[in-house]
């Protein structure tokens, strides 16, 4: 493996340890603000991802997708907070996790009736289609390019948002205790309504993001909400610098083992062994990871709440 | 037609011998000439892979259009079942099918893992099962049964198919590429495995690297800049449904101009999305649209201004299975008692496939030709497989011999 290589791997893992972190912030946010597992957030990337096919297939124009799919995702988030979730935050966990599960096969199933069970297409937009030649034989996509800038931008954007605004210092408040900030007098719904609707943005972001590298299929959030809990937990429920970090590290971790495992069992093994040993490794190198991180930090590497 | 009375003797005569064959048998008999054929067609409908469910039961219902509801003169019913692409659910709903709908056939499936959990069911019961995708090997070969058919293929064969071509080399940009070093990619499971076997049976050159990815992979670009870098002569991929997708259109993304050789990969069931990304990539195949047989213009034809979209194999096949059956039951007067004449019947295949030719093997799996197919736009701009060359002839596949069918 060449250094070239090693940096190009590096680059695919940043890229998609950004989208992680997209989907992770609002899973976070969601999870230490309010205490509510959402597994319907994976959905919210779906949706983001239909919005955008379905929004450029009508207009032709990808800017015009993403511009219209972050209101539309934000309302739909919303009323789905208004209709199911609002009912679940006073539960237990157990009947969060039937509710929202649920909420995933009727929005999977959904998007299926009004789309089609084929996969969709999202083009990319024009200025950012080609790419950057890293290596004899293989561009690196100008767009995904694009996704890393985006996402450092949204990460700034949020750090921003979460630490410099009196918002922001009502949801670290409501992440470390949020009885004692309603004690306080905040309407603590209404907050929750934010967060929540902010959340499913920034999933719905990630989605159309997504969406002209990926195919646009039902289901296709599912995969991602398993590693975005995986980065919730390394990162520290609630903190949004740990899902940051946790999910440049899942994305460096999932795709550097991808393509390093498999040559390194080849030192041990014999060719074709390496392979699929190496292949069923590489697939569970991050939660060996997360399993690592919590024996030595049980809260993860940013714990929010004390106590 | 079998006269009423006839049908009652052979009622009295079954049930004197068998009883437990019989009691099978009988309502099939007591329903008379008028009551309709049942047939249970099982596809996958929900869930991520449900796009290749649709394909199948369009074209057996474009089929059942064109035959105006009949098989063999008798009304004909289907009935569809939606397998779920789950094991547990498919035998649940079969089972439905077999014993409170009773069907008289089972037709259909995509995925193997389905098939081979409900072929032991549907047979023990004497019923008629035909495959019009899955084909795995073991049926083919050692548990091959006398109640089962395919109209497709066994799996291995289309894998083998390009590991051939590849021998001779491809015609990429009009010029040919001899492909002496190959990378195979495959997901990581069973089919993705029997897929790389399945090449290397047949193709002569050094396979440089087997890469294995996890079948939930949706991002490929690690595994395109480790091929980018060791610059093969070709590679072989099976990245069925949304896997294709991604793979195909990331591939042209990354400019990667190295020829792509595949099987279920580039077919009309994923091409919509592929889009412009798949043009160029080659597959094996059994069928494609632009075969120029006289019934495949009017398959093809009429399943476009049916359904408004191409179809792929899976439709095809299916398309085959409900002439097959209809060829099969007139050839028995629509007597469906008698199993061994009903096999006979089907053994036949006295039908005018979209493929052409059209025979079956001992084994029950047809014996037909292979192609090199490679995609292209169509004059509507749709996107298709349009055949290149034919790499087998009269083909049969490597495990018919294994097969000992037993008597029915």
């Amino acid at each position: 493996m060449t250094t070239q290589l090693l940096l190009i791997q590096a680059l695919n893992g940043l890229q998609l340890g950004i989208l992680l972190f997209l989907i992770a912030a609002g899973l976070t946010l969601v999870f230490g603000v309010m205490d509510f597992i959402n597994l319907a957030h994976g959905v919210q990337y779906m949706i983001g991802a239909y919005l955008a096919a379905w929004i450029a297939g009508a207009t032709g124009s990808f800017w015009l997708a993403l511009l219209l799919a972050l209101p539309l995702a934000l309302a739909l988030g919303l009323l789905l907070e208004f209709l199911v979730f609002r009912h679940l935050y006073d539960r237990d966990h157990l009947q969060q996790v039937l509710a929202t599960f649920g909420v995933i096969l009727v929005l999977n199933q959904g998007v299926k009736a009004l789309f089609g069970a084929a996969p969709l297409q999202v083009p990319m937009p024009e200025a950012l289609t080609g790419g950057i030649r890293l290596m004899e034989g293989l561009l690196y996509p100008t767009y995904r390019i694009a996704i890393i800038a985006g996402g450092l931008a949204t990460a700034g954007l949020l750090w921003w948002l979460v630490e410099r605004t009196k918002v922001g210092m009502l949801v670290r408040a409501g992440a470390t205790n949020a009885p004692m900030v309603a004690a306080l007098g905040v309407d603590i719904r209404r907050l929750f309504m934010i967060v929540f609707g902010f959340g499913a943005m920034l999933a719905g972001f990630a989605g159309v993001l997504a969406a002209p590298i990926l195919s646009v299929e039902p289901g296709m959030g599912d995969h991602l909400l398993i590693l975005a809990f995986v980065v919730i937990v390394i990162g520290g429920i609630g903190s949004i610098r740990g899902a940051f970090v946790a999910a440049l590290l899942v994305g460096l971790v999932e795709t550097l083992g991808r393509s390093l495992v498999p040559d390194l069992m080849r030192l041990f093994l014999s060719a074709s062994e390496a392979r699929q040993v190496g292949a069923a490794i590489a697939s569970m190198l991050v939660y060996i990871a997360m399993a690592a991180i919590l024996a030595f930090r049980p809260a993860g590497l940013f714990p929010v709440r004390a106590g | 037609m079998t006269h009423p009375e006839t049908g009652f003797g052979r009622r009295a005569l079954l049930g004197a011998s068998a009883f437990g064959a019989t009691a099978l048998a009988l309502p099939g008999l007591a329903r008379a000439q008028a009551a309709p054929v049942k047939i249970g067609l099982v596809a996958v409908l929900t869930g991520p892979q449900a796009a290749l469910g649709t394909h199948l039961r369009d074209g057996f219902q474009l089929a059942m259009r064109h035959l105006e509801n009949r098989l063999g003169g008798r009304p004909a019913e289907v009935l569809v079942i939606d397998d779920e692409l789950r094991p547990d659910a498919a035998v649940g709903k079969v089972r439905a099918a077999l014993e409170r709908d009773r069907c008289d056939f089972i037709v259909g499936v995509v995925f193997s893992n389905i098939l081979a959990a409900i072929i032991r069911p549907v047979t023990e019961t004497q019923t008629f099962l035909i495959s019009t995708n899955a084909g795995p090997s073991p049926i083919a070969g050692r548990g091959c049964s006398p109640f089962f058919f395919a109209t497709s293929y066994v799996n291995d064969q289309n894998h083998a198919v390009l590991g051939a071509a590849a021998n001779d080399g491809v015609e990429v940009g009009g010029q040919m590429r001899q492909i002496r070093r190959a990378i195979i990619i495959t997901p990581n499971y069973q089919a993705g495995r029997d897929a790389a076997a399945g090449f290397k049976s047949t193709f002569r050159g050094e396979v440089m690297d087997e890469i294995y990815v996890p079948l939930t992979t949706t991002d490929f670009s690690a595994e395109l800049a480790r091929i980018a870098a060791a610059r093969p002569d070709a590679i072989y991929t099976f990245m069925p449904g949304g896997l294709g997708v991604q793979f195909v259109r990331q591939y042209r993304q990354a400019g990667i101009t190295i020829p792509f050789l595949s099987a279920f990969t580039v077919d009309e069931a994923v091409l919509p999305a592929q889009g412009e990304a798949a043009l160029g990539l080659f597959t094996g195949t059994t069928w494609t649209p632009t075969l120029p047989t006289e019934q495949n213009a009017r398959f093809v034809n009429d399943f476009l201004g049916q359904y408004n979209y191409v179809p792929a194999s899976y439709a095809a096949h299916a398309y085959d299975s409900a002439f097959l059956l209809d060829s099969a039951i007139r050839r028995v007067n629509g007597n469906l008692a008698d199993k061994g004449a009903l096999r006979g019947a089907i053994r036949a295949a006295d039908f005018r496939s979209v493929r052409g030719g059209f025979r079956f093997g001992s084994n029950h799996f047809p014996v037909q030709d292979f192609w090199l197919a490679r995609v292209g736009r169509r004059a509507d701009g749709r996107f298709q497989t349009e055949h290149v060359r034919k790499v087998f002839e009269n083909a049969v596949d490597p495990f018919a011999a294994e097969c000992r069918m037993p008597a029915g």
